[in-house]
């Protein structure tokens, strides 16, 4: 990896109407990566990448180019090592063959050039069947292809991609999604990746960035963001199921001893006594079992805690479990596990995880963990 | 036939010199946010309803020998009328081109430039995709300058052979009681505006399609 990035946003704020939209301190999109900017609707994503597109002006804030600091207006030259794929194709009038070539056609180049360019590009995203059709006359899978394909032909130092497959169906999403991660691998292109979706980040992402009202509130490796979330929202956002407030009562030697309401946990963690803690704990991570622990556990896992089953829900090959322990407990099992303990709402259950299952979040300090 | 011609010749000239003008202020006030744009935009909406009158009016004392451009004697000449009729189509030409523009959806805006457009490149591509809506505009120029009575007879004269121009002329028949010329002279004005708009219409559809 290059050790400059690519670009680099220094103090970054954007505020409109007087409402800050974004203030994000720092934030880096390094050579060849693809940086997937998640969030929720009105995080501030699109308007983060309409200013990495220069598209926009912030009312503070520096932005660097290889080092290089950008002026203000930002000349055509930079302008144009960047290129963006909105949500919507935003086709122009024409032929598919004249979007695709458009970009080509404004850097001045002409005829065969932009012939070759062009036929790759639609061979690519398998529309050379389509070149001399109208864009009145595309799907929206056929329309997001030449899109993309208008934006990657000019080839762009740096992609920006604003959830350009959320309006599409999902056969049409996934197929579109494995080439495109395709492609941005093959080429070694620089991609910053808006989305919503965060499977969708994690499939083509190298690191992800996670937005919440403006603020990055986590940047990382995708498994980093997943099992190490720093913050109760990205912990939610990520679909974590169980974040549960709690207080550190006892620690010794790397292990921790949680009180959660009425109920102790143990979990590997150094943060000190009497802090208040959020805990993260993944429902794939729990076991389910119908034998009642009265006796200390055989098993190595350090918790167990009973409940009653409040709610079930099968979602595909798999079963939600909600149990009430106190608390709601979120539990994933395979459909095939609640049929063979024939679960029922009422049953009584024990929940079993490992010390090593649980995510500790010092409330108040995200800077540290 | 002459006043036939000398009413394409006037109101042509004067809707290309509004087309001219009146597109990139339509696209720049459609594009641009600043202080004052809403006034601006009020005036072009109500220069849009300007009478015709008025602006005759205006432009005959702008050009009367008394007047700020009396020395370049231009009243009573075709050149008064082309200025008169501009006054007139410009604010229309201005006003449905904004209206375009601002139909375009934005992102297609910010797409156009995210693919690297300069700021005259941008402009082209705004024309070209909001053009159907541009010949209505053209459209309703021209309709609106060739069908005008009040301010080309105030600043032309309505002299014969000189600045004698369709509408001018059905209004004398009329007063001098030939009704048939007059008749004659307004069927032809409709044919004329038929035709005209048949060949607007035919290229929006035909671009459409």
């Amino acid at each position: 990896m290059n050790p400059l990035p690519l670009l680099q946003l220094e103090g970054l704020r954007y505020a409109q109407g007087g409402r800050t939209i974004l203030d994000i301190p720092a934030l880096e999109v390094h050579e060849g990566e693809t940086l997937a900017i998640l969030g929720a609707t009105g995080a501030g994503k699109s308007t983060l990448l309409r200013l990495m597109n220069f598209l926009l002006t912030p009312q503070q804030g520096l932005f660097r180019w290889r080092g290089a600091s950008v002026p203000r207006p930002v000349p055509l030259s930079i302008r144009r090592r960047v290129a963006m794929a909105f949500q919507e194709p935003l086709l122009f009038q024409g032929t598919v063959f004249q979007n695709v070539a458009y970009g080509l056609a404004l850097r001045g180049l002409r005829g065969a050039t932009i012939q070759s360019k062009v036929d790759e590009m639609l061979h690519l995203f398998h529309i050379d069947h389509l070149r001399h059709r109208s864009t009145r006359h595309l799907s929206g899978g056929e329309a997001q292809r030449t899109a993309l394909a208008r934006a990657l032909v000019i080839e762009p130092e740096l992609l920006l991609l604003d959830e350009p497959l959320a309006s599409l169906d999902l056969p049409t999403k996934e197929q579109l999604a494995g080439e495109l991660k395709h492609l941005l691998g093959r080429r070694r292109l620089t991609c910053a990746y808006v989305t919503h979706d965060q499977e969708e980040a994690v499939a083509i992402a190298d690191r992800v960035a996670v937005l919440e009202n403006g603020h990055l509130e986590q940047l990382g490796a995708p498994e980093e963001i997943f099992f190490h979330p720093r913050t109760p929202f990205v912990a939610r956002f990520v679909r974590t199921g169980n974040v549960l407030p709690g207080v550190v009562e006892h620690s010794q030697e790397g292990l921790a001893v949680i009180r959660l309401q009425e109920r102790r946990l143990e979990a590997v963690s150094d943060i000190p006594v009497g802090r208040q803690v959020w805990i993260c704990l993944r429902p794939e991570d729990i076991l389910l079992s119908r034998e009642e622990k009265s006796a200390p556990s055989r098993d190595s896992a350090r918790n167990h805690l009973a409940g009653v089953i409040t709610a079930l829900r099968p979602n595909g090959p798999t079963t939600q479990v909600t149990l009430d322990c106190g608390f709601p407990l979120l539990a994933l099992i395979t459909r095939r596990s609640a049929l063979d303990l024939s679960l029922a709402p009422g049953d009584r259950l024990v929940a079993s995880f490992k010390a090593t299952a649980l995510h500790l979040i010092e409330e108040g300090d995200t800077e540290k963990r | 036939m002459a006043i036939l011609w000398l009413s394409l010749e006037v109101s042509g000239v004067a809707i290309l010199f509004s087309m001219v003008v009146g597109v990139p202020l339509g696209v720049w006030l459609g594009i641009r946010r600043f202080l004052g744009r809403g006034l601006l935009v009020t005036l072009v909406n109500t220069g849009m309803g300007l009478p015709p009158v008025v602006v005759g009016l205006f432009v005959f004392l702008l050009l009367a020998r008394s007047g700020p451009l009396g020395s370049f004697e231009l009243l009573y000449t075709p050149t008064a009328m082309v200025i008169a009729q501009v006054i007139i189509a410009t604010p229309l030409v201005i006003g449905v081109t904004l209206a375009a523009i601002q139909g375009l959806d934005e992102r297609l805006r910010l797409q156009i430039l995210s693919l690297g457009a300069s700021p005259l490149q941008y402009f082209w591509k705004l024309v070209i995709e909001a053009r159907l809506s541009l010949l209505a505009a053209l459209a309703a120029g021209f309709g609106s300058i060739i069908s005008e009575v009040g301010a080309v007879m105030m600043v032309g004269g309505n002299l014969r052979g000189e600045t004698r121009v369709m509408t001018t002329a059905i209004v004398l028949e009329t007063r001098q009681g030939d009704f048939s010329m007059a008749i004659a002279l307004s069927l032809i004005l409709l044919l004329l505006a038929l035709l005209i708009n048949w060949l607007f219409t035919w290229l929006q559809q035909r671009r459409a399609l």
